[in-house]
């Protein structure tokens, strides 16, 4: 059989794909032709790629060529493959074709190539998403897989026109992108030029017309209702009229909580915060406000929960805070331990133990893992050259070392890392090396130290990686992390440090060195629970009844999924490991990333002295939240999320759904007579409620959001379509119908409620004061709804659940906090002397200046020369003007100067 | 013909004895129809190639790979370019690519009568009564001896003609 192709057809690429996917290329017999050749005798119009079949046959389209391959390698296609692929012909070809065609020929971008695709785009991540597979027909790749990739890569390996909310998308395009028969079409396609390799081809088309206007002002896909079946229907309605009756009774919380037999034990930890520094909205979104919706969603599903939390106190960064602030190691951890606690508390984190590093239960267990390992030979000693600061009698830590970069000459590389080139650098590498606090030149010391044997334990590791990933829940970024370590081999890792902040190491020799961070600050979960309970074992050492869940950013993954599990399995001690690891990506500010030391963000004590709700926060933050790919936090997304999202969506629906009932039916939730458009509701909405608890399960909490949102956008719908204020007024079945209505909106409203518990605890608790719901079921949540508001339940007060936010208002926080800074400055140098100005430098700088103070005062005292006086008061004025621009931005981080 | 409609046709045709109901979504009434025992199916030939492996006729469908592949691409032709609201100049070149492509066959995949045919069939009746009307004087052209084959085959219309006429 013979292919004709020609340079640049969009066609090519899946059709290349295909044969390759079914190594049928070998026998393929490929000829390029130019784009205005007829190949198909009886077509009028030119026609490529197209398959000459040895009958004499041709296969014109591009999608029965690829199914022809298919088929010649047994793969038969069933009816949801040939629904893509029907889809793929008639939805996504037409809109593909007009928005390549603006980008490519026209020369036009943005908006105007992603508009007319967006649609498709999203219809594609919601179906990925919704049947929660990593591909469009199941489990496994198919034709459907590859006809859609094909088409759509030309655009989408634009990163531009791939919109990062569509996470289901991302991953699926990721995946297929780096199979190895589609890399190779891309390359023989687009020949690295990217999309313009289409050009030749497709400036000799004619102009598509537009996809249909009509179809992109429909509703969003979202709103679009599944069709159900009689039997799904008539399930949904006995569940709700069985009502309250169905809900088991309601589990007390014990104290402490411990697992059960025969039951589900979930243990949920957050990634330690390190203790002294203020956490940011990305570390809050990244561990603790993740952890704490699934550890609510987990009580919600009565699961017999643990979850926990502390601050991470030893190590280097607290000594010499300690030094800054003139305290001892010990009154820092306190001082900013409390910070922390108050924090969380403020964003209503529900851990059962917020504890803490430096205590004697760490340097039990620390220890005893050590020893354990120790004994059985998984413990290596060598020599490190390391920087050692004479003048401050310490080993310097990496990042308290600046010098210039070996490889860019940057003069304030970091001991870690350059900031200008990103090259990774030894400190002892760096030219110039300086101690940062005392800015004396450390020198080259050699110090004895331990190290874990990691290639020795990686064979364990591996053992219990194959048992634990398949069907578990770790996130796909974290499953990458591991294998990525895996796949460059594990190396030796060095677990003690020159300190005296820390786990002291119980060996001879070691005495004046302490465990290094990462070695022990895992542990610090197992003594924070040792410290809440004795039985802490029952929780540790249980790992065929515990469930653990340990929630972080993706930077920590190495240290949950690897070293940890590496020194636990080398005790041989039975320890609990983690079942489900989830980690999120990274969440940026504005355009920007967080920055302590540059002072761009929100830090989680400056939201409380915003004036917006904890609740909103929570909401904004897991509406962002970096699932599957990086986000940022943007004030003016945060206004219209607020405003559209929770007040008139959800907002507005859970508040008339309650005022009908104060005031038509006198507080009294009134009779319900279900129609067959009711019952329908009631099943779509039992629809979305199962949905949203198959994502919460699976710890998709950013999606399962949308759920909610989905739901009370149904019931605004039900209510301004049924009209109950005017049936209200009409005859009697008019009444009836409005009572029945608002019945029906006011128990989805109590739904609602309890679905918001694990995101906006707060407002959810009001709702369910606002409309008096039941105690149990207020705190458990079936997978099917009910009737929890039977008719003659009488309500409380209903009163507005949300503010509006004000742009003024908004303008101002973005002001203040940093955001968009760059746009507002007239003058760029301006913001970089801004931008780059951190504590430690302003801290440098004041001490200048008081410095040249003095000596401008000496000299006046001296009665010294005139010009060399002017020379230094010059000087002065010059420290004192960097110093003024350092101070005056608007994010002032130091201490005492938090609120204006 | 709305697709409900034709769907309904050919369950008929096919056999089935349970009628399925159909909805449609959208400005231009795609069909979707909605399963008992799995999620719903949306697309014309999506439901009708659904419909014959229930009637169990994949015969319909084509027995060999090249078969199952024409057939599928003639179903996608049905859906994006005779279903696509065209002007004159496109229709007349759409009718003679059809008639040059039948010039050597009976049915679309030769010899073997498939769901292609039905649904071209169904497909094309909005045009083909005139084109009947305008070519009848000149000697029948393939695709009306094509139309004529499938017609009598299926025995849709209420009077057919016999195609060896």
């Amino acid at each position: 059989m013979r292919l004709f192709v020609s340079e640049g057809a969009p066609g090519n690429l899946p059709v290349l794909a295909a044969a390759g996917r079914v190594r049928g290329r070998a026998e393929l017999l490929i000829s390029t032709v130019g784009p205005e050749e007829c190949m198909v005798p009886f077509l009028t119009r030119p026609k490529v790629p197209v398959l000459q079949l040895d009958s004499g046959n041709y296969l014109f389209s591009t999608s029965s060529i690829c199914r022809y391959f298919f088929l010649l390698s047994g793969w038969e296609q069933d009816d949801l493959t040939n629904q893509w692929l029907e889809w793929e012909a008639t939805e996504l070809q037409p809109a593909l074709s007009a928005a390549l065609y603006c980008l490519v020929v026209q020369g036009k971008k943005g908006e105007d190539v992603l508009g007319p695709v967006r649609r498709a785009l999203t219809h594609i991540d919601h179906s990925l998403s919704r049947q929660n597979c990593p591909f469009l027909a199941g489990e496994t790749e198919s034709l459907a897989d590859i006809v859609l990739w094909g088409a759509l890569y030309p655009l989408l390996q634009d990163p531009a026109y791939l919109p990062e909310e569509l996470g289901a998308l991302h991953s699926w395009f990721q995946t297929l992108s780096t199979q190895e028969p589609c890399q190779r079409a891309a390359e023989t396609v687009l020949k690295q030029q990217g999309v313009l390799a289409l050009r030749p081809y497709l400036q000799k088309q004619p102009q598509p017309s537009p996809p249909d206007e009509s179809a992109v002002t429909n509703e969003p896909e979202e709103e679009e209702l599944a069709t159900l079946s009689e039997e799904e229907i008539a399930m949904a309605v006995t569940a709700w009229e069985n009502g309250l009756e169905s809900l088991p009774p309601l589990r007390p919380r014990q104290n402490p909580v411990l697992p059960v037999a025969g039951e589900r034990n979930v243990l949920i930890t957050s990634a330690l915060p390190y203790v002294n520094n203020v956490p940011h909205l990305g570390n809050i979104i990244g561990c603790v406000l993740s952890a704490d919706v699934f550890a609510r969603y987990s009580r919600l599903r009565q699961w017999n929960t643990l979850y926990l939390c502390g601050t991470d106190e030893y190590g280097t960064a607290t000594e010499t805070k300690a030094m800054e602030e003139g305290l001892t190691p010990q009154e820092i951890c306190d001082k900013y331990h409390v910070i922390h606690a108050d924090i969380y508390r403020w964003f209503n984190i529900s851990f059962d133990i917020f504890g803490r590093t430096t205590t004697p239960q760490q340097t039990k267990i620390t220890q005893d893992i050590f020893q354990r390992l120790l004994t059985r030979g998984f413990v290596l000693r060598d020599t490190v050259e390391q920087l050692r600061c004479e003048h401050c009698a310490r080993f310097l830590a990496d990042r308290f070392v600046e010098g210039v970069c070996p490889f860019c000459g940057y003069e304030e590389a970091r001991g870690d890392q350059c900031d200008k080139c990103g090259k990774l650098i030894n400190a002892i590498e760096l030219k110039k090396p300086q101690c940062k606090v005392c800015r004396s030149c450390p020198v080259v010391k050699s110090s004895q130290h331990l190290f874990l044997d990691l290639p020795k334990l990686e064979k364990r590791l591996e053992e219990w990686l194959g048992k634990t990933l398949p069907g578990s829940d770790w996130t796909p970024n974290a499953r990458f992390i591991i294998r990525s370590w895996l796949r460059d081999g594990l190396k030796p890792r060095c677990i003690t440090r020159d300190l005296k902040w820390g786990t002291p190491v119980p060996l001879e020799g070691f005495e004046d060195k302490v465990f290094y961070v990462w070695f022990d600050a895992t542990i610090g979960y197992l003594s924070i629970t040792a410290n809440y309970t004795d039985q802490w074992e029952r929780w540790w050492k249980n790992p065929e009844q515990v469930d653990l869940y340990q929630f972080m950013a993706k930077d920590n993954v190495p240290f949950h999924g690897l070293v940890f599990p590496c020194s636990a399995l080398g005790t041989e001690d039975n320890y609990t490991l983690v079942s489900h690891l989830i980690a999120t990506e990274y969440l940026n500010y504005e355009d920007g990333k967080f920055s302590k030391s540059r002072g761009v963000g929100v830090f989680g004590d400056m939201a409380q002295d915003t004036g917006i709700p904890a609740d909103i926060w929570r909401f904004y933050l897991l509406y962002i939240r970096p699932e599957g790919q990086d986000s940022a936090f943007s004030w003016a997304d945060m206004l219209l999320k607020n405003n559209s999202e929770l007040l008139n969506n959800l907002g507005n629906f859970i508040n008339r759904a309650g005022m009908f009932v104060s005031k038509f039916f006198g507080g009294y939730v009134p009779e319900m007579v279900l129609t067959p458009d009711d019952q329908r509701l009631l099943a779509h909405v039992t629809l979305e409620l199962r949905h949203y608890h198959q994502l919460l399960e699976k710890v998709r909490i950013r999606d399962a959001l949308r759920s909610i949102l989905t739901i009370s956008r149904h019931g605004n719908q039900y209510i301004q379509v049924n009209e109950p204020w005017k049936r209200i007024k009409g005859n009697e079945a008019d009444r009836q119908r409005a009572g029945t209505v608002t019945g029906l909106a006011v128990n989805i409203a109590a739904l609602l409620s309890v679905m918001l518990q694990p995101y906006m605890p707060t407002v959810s608790t009001t709702i369910q004061d606002q409309l008096q719901l039941p105690r149990p079921a207020c705190s458990i949540l079936l997978t099917n709804f009910l009737c929890t508001l039977p008719a003659g339940h009488q309500i409380g007060t209903v009163s507005p659940l949300f503010q509006k936010l004000e742009n003024d208002q908004i303008e101002s926080l973005k002001q203040r906090f940093g955001g968009g800074q760059a746009k507002v400055s007239p003058k760029p140098e301006v913001v970089e002397t801004v931008t780059t100005a951190g504590p430690q430098q302003i801290q440098v700088l004041m001490d200048e200046v008081t410095k040249q103070g003095n000596t401008v005062r000496e000299l006046k005292a001296q009665k010294a020369d005139k010009n060399q006086i002017a020379a230094e008061v010059a000087k002065l004025l010059e420290l004192k003007k960097q110093l003024a621009l350092a101070e005056g931005k608007p994010l002032e981080t130091s201490k005492g100067k938090k609120k204006k | 013909m709305a697709a409900a409609a034709e769907l309904a046709l050919l369950e008929k045709s096919l056999g089935l004895s349970k009628r399925n109901k159909y909805s449609a979504r959208g400005d231009r009434q795609i069909p979707v129809l909605q399963t008992n025992n799995g999620p719903s199916l949306t697309g014309l030939t999506t439901i009708a190639a659904h419909l014959v492996k229930q009637a169990n006729k994949e015969y319909l469908l084509g027995s060999t790979a090249e078969e199952k592949a024409i057939v599928q691409q003639w179903l996608e032709y049905r859906v994006t370019q005779v279903d696509k609201h065209s002007n004159k100049d496109d229709i007349r070149t759409l009718l003679k690519d059809l008639n040059a492509y039948l010039e050597d066959k009976v049915y679309l995949t030769g010899y073997n009568f498939t769901l292609a045919d039905i649904l071209l069939y169904y497909g094309l009746h909005r045009f083909i009564v005139s084109y009947e009307e305008r070519t009848e004087q000149r000697g029948r052209p393939p695709l009306t001896n094509f139309y004529l084959e499938t017609e009598a085959r299926r025995g849709y219309r209420s009077s057919p003609r016999s195609h060896n006429q």
